[in-house]
């Protein structure tokens, strides 16, 4: 996942590539309005279900992609590394960590990209949820290393 | 007869500003992701760079995983913030602030920074790239997600708060 060629370094446009793809990600989540939390609140809420087509929309295309590319070659031009699935191990982690993360994001209707993209929006409050998120991430590490 | 009423009806209840807008962003978000996967095999989830961040100024052995990819995780998220202001910039004209009080921005950070790391994803890593890996964790943890920020996004407003 670090992205090194074989040789340890990187693809001259390794990281053009990485920006180009933020850029049509976070242009995707201005535009679905979800940058914007009271969008996503409308959702949670029940009042507008229409961000079920952002989520699903967006899987459906990387769908197609994480199916048909190892299909077509076995590794990726620009790393060398194998076109895998995104295949995480299940565990209580899981849905403990995903509870909080809906409490989360039922309190305040940011998750991380739509926070990401809110600021670029012009939405500068978002700058205290994604302080809070990285305090949290923080908080995480440390209550990793004391219950290890 | 199409369109029925009815189903007409039921659609404008469903989805009262329609559906375009929201499946053209979700194009573009999986495009996005798809564009990076095709060129380097890396499915981007936005969450991870909250930790791999942190190797920039903390030592803790928790973070230290991310840190091999902590260069490009920060071009990714500034791509992300970059594209929705081209957005902001061509269609919404004005800067657009949040109506949200500063608790909940806080407090509910504090909870997602918490619950996407431990929960090993948050709506891009197991929404969208998860999702589309047809990975049974992530189908698991986009619904305990899901469910439990509607019940919340539920108490919230029972409770009285708006937006």
């Amino acid at each position: 996942m670090a992205g090194l060629t074989t040789d340890g370094g990187r693809h001259p446009l390794f990281m053009p590539v990485i920006l180009v793809g933020g850029l049509l990600f976070g242009f995707g989540l201005a535009a679905s309005q979800m940058a914007r939390p009271e969008v996503v609140l409308d959702f949670l809420q029940l009042v507008d279900l229409g961000l079920l087509f952002v989520m699903f929309g967006a899987a459906a295309v990387s769908g197609l992609a994480f199916a048909v590319l190892p299909q077509l070659r076995e590794r990726a031009p620009l790393t060398g590394d194998t076109y895998e699935r995104r295949l995480k191990s299940f565990d209580r982690n899981v849905l403990i960590g995903g509870a909080i993360f809906g409490v989360g994001w039922g309190i305040s209707g940011v998750c991380p990209g739509s926070g990401y993209a809110s600021l670029g929006i012009g939405n500068w409050p978002i700058l205290l949820a994604i302080a809070g998120m990285f305090i949290g991430a923080y908080l995480q590490g440390v209550w990793r290393e004391l219950t290890n | 007869m199409f369109p029925d009423p009815f189903v007409l009806a039921v659609f404008e209840t469903l989805f009262p500003e329609g559906i375009t807008r929201y499946a053209v962003g979700g194009l573009f978000v999986g495009l996005g992701t798809a564009v990076i996967y095709a060129a380097t095999a890396i499915a981007p989830g936005a969450s991870s760079f909250l930790e791999s961040t942190l190797t920039y100024v903390s030592d803790r052995a928790r973070f230290q995983q991310y840190r091999a990819s902590r260069d490009w995780r920060i071009v990714f998220t500034i791509g992300i913030v970059l594209g929705a202001a081209v957005y902001a910039v061509i269609w919404q004209g004005a800067v657009w602030t949040t109506d949200v009080q500063w608790w909940r921005l806080l407090a509910g950070g504090i909870l997602v920074g918490v619950g996407t790391r431990i929960g090993k994803g948050c709506t891009s890593g197991h929404g969208v790239c998860g999702v589309g890996s047809r990975s049974k964790t992530s189908i698991i943890g986009v619904v305990a997600f899901l469910s439990v920020a509607i019940a919340t996004a539920q108490v919230v407003l029972a409770l009285g708060v708006s937006p």
